[in-house]
This record gives C-alpha cells, sequence and structure tokens, in this order.
C-alpha cells in the first residue's frame, strides 16, 4: 500500500463528517472513491493532504502524515487537485505549469511542460492565455497537469468531472487512465460519475454518511447489485 | 511651453516620490491584501540608518546597500512577528495593528535621531541641468530614473521569473498554493521584505530633499495612497503611473488655477482620483478582484 488510512474522524464543527474511515491506495493504480453528496468524500481527500483536522493515522509510503502542514505533505510527494480545480486565474497556462514544478529543477520542468502540451494540445494552444479564460474542460486539464509537473507519487483528484460535458469526461478519464499506464502514477479520484470511475480503476471503495460501506476490486463492484443500483443508476 | 513643461518635470520629480512609497503599499497589498499604515515611517527609518551609517564612516553608497538590504529584514520581519498572528483576523484588526507600527516606527526614530531635520548626503550633486529652457534637477531626474528601474525589475520579477510566479500565485490563492507544496508563510514575508526595501530605497533618495526628520514621510504617503488608489492597489505599474499622475496634476494646477494656488493644490489629485474612481472602482491598472477588497 502507498498510502492508508486508519480510523479518521472529523468533524465540521460540532457534526461528525467522517466515522472511523480506513482504507488502503496501492501503488501504480487508479482507485476511485464513490458516494453521494455529503458522504464525506472530499474531506477525506482534504484529510490526506493536512487541509483539514482529523483524528486517525494516515501514514504514505511507510511514513505518519500526521501533523505535517499542507505544504509538507505536497511536497512529500502528493498532488491535490481540489474541487474546483484550484485554478490560479491570473497566472498564464504556462505560468501555472512552473508553478506546479517549483520545487524542481528549471531543466525538469522545461522538459516537463513541453510532455503535458503534448499529451493536451489545447493547453499548448493556450499556452500564453490567463487560465481564467479556459473552458471548464481545458483548466481541468490545466489543473491535471499542473499537479503532474511535481512529479507526485499520488495524485489525489477532486470530481474532475464536475462541470463538464460527458464527452469531455469520457476524454478525460481516457487520459486519467493513460497517464496511469505511462507514468505509474497512482491515484485516488474521487467522483460522482461512478461508472465511467470504475471502467477506468483498479479498485474503489464507497462511502456513505462518513463511513467505507463497501470496497474492492473495481471490477467487483461494478457487478456488485447494490453499488449498481445505489450508484451506477440500472 | 517652458513654463508648462517646466511644472511637468518638477511634478514628475514629486510624483517619483509619491510612486516610490505607492509601490511599496502595492507590493504589500498585493501579498497580504493589508494597507500598510506604516510604510513611510519604515521608509524614514531605513533613511535614518543611512544617515547613521554615514555619520559613523561608511561611504554613502555602501551605506545605502546596508539600509535596503535592512528595511528588507525589518518588513520581513514585521510580517513574521507582528502581521502573521492576525492576518487570518478581521481586516479591521490588521488595519490597526499596520497604525500601530507608524506609531511604534515614528517613536523609535524620535528616541534615537530627536526631531531636529538631519542632512542626509545625496548620491548626486542637487545641480541642474538646462534643457530648452527647462531646469531639470539632478535629484529629481536620479529619482525618477530609479524609481522606473525599479518598477521595471518588480515588472520582470513577477511576470518572469519562477519566484514571481509563486510569489503571485501565493498572494492570490494561499490555499490552493500549499497544496502545490507552496511555503506560503515564506512568499508573504518575502513580500514584505520587497515592499520594505522599495519604500527604504525611496527613503533614502527623498532625504536629501526633504531634510531626514521623523516626520518625513507624513505628507507623501498621503500622496502615495493617493497614487496607489488610482493607479489600482494591485498593480505595480499602476502605482508609479498613478504617483506620477498625482505628482503632475498638483503641480500644474498650482501653477494654472489661480484660484487654487499652492496651498489648495493638495486637493485637485484628490478630486482627480474621486472622478477616476467613479468610473473606474479598481483604479486604472487595478483588477476589479483588488477593487472589490480595498
Amino acid at each position: 500500500m502507498l498510502l492508508t488510512a486508519d480510523d479518521l474522524k472529523a468533524h465540521y464543527g460540532a457534526a461528525p463528517v467522517l466515522h472511523d474511515v480506513s482504507f488502503g491506495v496501492r501503488e501504480g493504480e487508479i482507485t476511485v472513491l464513490l458516494g453521494a453528496n455529503g458522504a464525506g468524500k472530499t474531506t477525506t481527500l482534504r484529510a490526506i493532504s493536512g487541509t483539514v483536522a482529523v483524528a486517525g493515522e494516515i501514514s504514505f509510503d511507510g511514513r505518519s502524515l500526521r501533523g505535517l502542514a499542507p505544504e509538507r505533505i505536497a511536497a512529500s510527494g502528493i498532488a491535490h487537485v481540489p474541487q474546483g480545480r484550484g485554478t490560479f486565474t491570473e497566472l498564464t497556462v504556462e505560468e501555472n505549469l512552473r508553478l506546479g514544478g517549483h520545487r524542481r529543477s528549471r531543466a525538469e520542468v522545461k522538459n516537463d511542460v513541453k510532455h503535458w502540451y503534448g499529451v493536451f494540445p489545447r493547453l499548448a494552444e493556450r499556452r500564453g492565455q490567463r487560465a481564467g479564460s479556459l473552458s471548464g474542460g481545458e483548466q481541468q486539464m490545466l489543473a491535471i497537469a499542473r499537479a503532474l509537473m511535481s512529479r507526485p507519487r499520488l495524485l489525489l483528484l477532486d470530481e474532475p468531472s464536475l462541470g463538464l460535458a460527458p464527452i469531455i469526461t469520457q476524454e478525460l478519464f481516457r487520459q486519467l487512465a493513460e497517464i496511469n499506464r505511462d507514468s505509474g502514477t497512482t491515484m485516488l479520484i474521487v467522483e460522482q460519475n461512478a461508472n465511467l470511475a470504475l471502467r477506468a480503476a483498479s479498485a474503489a471503495f464507497v462511502m456513505e454518511t462518513g463511513r467505507v460501506v463497501a470496497s474492492g476490486t473495481a471490477e467487483a463492484l461494478l457487478s456488485d447489485d447494490g453499488v449498481r443500483r445505489a450508484y451506477l443508476g440500472y | 511651453m517652458t513654463l508648462f513643461l517646466q511644472q511637468v518635470v518638477e511634478g514628475l520629480g514629486s510624483g517619483a516620490i509619491y510612486a516610490t512609497l505607492a509601490l511599496a503599499l502595492v507590493l504589500i497589498f498585493r501579498a497580504t491584501g493589508v494597507i500598510n499604515f506604516g510604510q513611510g515611517e519604515m521608509a524614514t527609518l531605513s533613511a535614518f540608518l543611512c544617515w547613521q551609517l554615514t555619520a559613523w564612516g561608511v561611504s554613502l553608497g555602501f551605506a545605502i546597500a546596508i539600509a535596503v538590504a535592512f528595511s528588507f529584514l525589518l518588513g520581513a520581519a514585521v510580517e513574521r512577528t507582528i502581521v502573521r498572528p492576525v492576518e487570518q483576523g478581521d481586516p479591521l484588526t490588521l488595519l490597526v495593528v499596520t497604525l500601530g507600527l507608524f506609531f511604534v516606527f515614528n517613536s523609535i526614530m524620535r528616541f534615537f535621531w530627536g526631531t531636529t531635520p538631519h542632512h542626509l548626503a545625496s548620491i548626486v550633486p542637487n545641480t541642474a541641468l538646462n534643457v530648452a529652457g527647462v531646469h531639470l534637477a539632478t535629484q529629481s531626474l536620479t529619482t525618477l530614473g530609479i524609481v522606473l528601474a525599479v518598477a521595471l525589475a518588480l515588472y520582470v520579477l513577477f511576470s518572469r521569473t519562477l519566484l514571481g510566479i509563486v510569489l503571485r500565485a501565493a498572494a492570490t490563492n494561499p490555499g490552493e498554493s500549499r497544496l502545490l507544496g507552496v511555503n506560503v508563510n515564506r512568499m508573504l514575508m518575502i513580500g514584505w521584505g520587497l515592499a520594505a526595501a522599495v519604500g527604504g530605497l525611496g527613503g533614502v533618495l527623498v532625504a536629501p530633499g526633504l531634510g531626514l526628520q521623523p516626520t518625513m514621510m507624513q505628507v507623501i504617503i498621503i500622496f502615495a495612497f493617493a497614487g496607489a488608489a488610482l493607479g489600482g492597489f494591485d498593480s505595480p505599474l499602476g502605482a508609479v503611473v498613478g504617483g506620477l499622475i498625482v505628482g503632475v496634476s498638483q503641480n500644474l494646477a498650482a501653477t494654472y488655477i489661480d484660484a487654487i494656488g499652492n496651498e489648495l493644490s493638495v486637493v485637485v489629485p484628490f478630486a482627480l482620483i474621486v472622478a477616476v474612481l467613479l468610473v473606474r472602482p479598481s483604479g486604472l491598472f487595478g483588477t476589479a478582484a483588488a477593487g472589490g477588497r480595498v
């Protein structure tokens, strides 16, 4: 396991949002985290990136993340693309990418920027434009490329399909699967579009009101009647 | 025509002084979203330090370099120790804290150097060049030249360098920047340091002409606020242009509108600013987002 979470508990004010959440993310795989709104998916990702206070234990590559500031967790190899894509609207596309690689050497950054322009040609066309002027799909590509500029070992994505047209979402998941295959980057993806996400993933778990209620291989969850009825809608 | 040009040149001279401080205000506003009322006093303190060093026999050029470097550290230290604990708090709290900075630094200067004006030497002799009948004061020209050079350097820093990109990111989206591994606190410290260094340089530049005393920057800072508001509080370019416009309009009004004269001329830039802000609330070069915050 690249990442393990044990008995995470969190509150927003007095309201508990996570009850003893435990799960693992295997290295090199895409794992999806499914669940309805308010199930605690976003809080779970934020617990990993250190942007919400939790009780319990999270360990990454065998080291505890407890008490680390978000920037230290990011520097240790976890990139988190938050809901809403965290776009730096004032910065240009290219500045966004350079920002993502700010801890790495100039030459590496130059190479990787070129690489991501190859993967996402739309970004190359718009390299000098302010990120705020991009379409939703382009902003999501930019957010993912920016996060990957740091060469993370674990990429956390919070609802990448939010606000995107179905065809764009499909393309996005195809690309995520490709990136995972090519670079071996481990991914933990929170997603509402369960069908699409499960087809791109190897493993999955399902959350309901702050608890993990099902987990297994993506294949097993796809064929699980309960999961299918609750999250796949057929 | 000669008179007009003469007044414009002199206006640019005082405008350049406003522009330096306006630039410092804008740098801090961009970094931490706060208006530093202590900026002028911090700049004066740097000038006093420079004076003290020369009094101890340090050469002027070296003293200026030390004073500017000291200003950077002072700005960073103020952010770290005084501003950061209240940074997440109410904007009004921050406002009062920076007002407090004004009094603290003013008192420190009174304590060490008293209220009688000191004479800080200028890096250029105070002579005037005569170009087609217009007198160009070398000190004003130097100040103007340095301000423009600093503005250009800041432009290059913010738009071309990685540090500049990270500074901008940390200022506009601190939360998302942390997710990318940016040490936002360090960036805010650097922002304050840069601002204080620019302001300190301004202090050193204006002291020879104004006479170095604790109140030296107190009127200038008002015009610097005006320049920053006019140009847009989040735009370094706007700060420079705004500062220059304030200086020039003040001078021209005093010369050409008899009813105004010297005493009322200070009002003119403010009237102009009100007019501009009615049309463009975020200032000439500011973005709407910043306009909303001011």
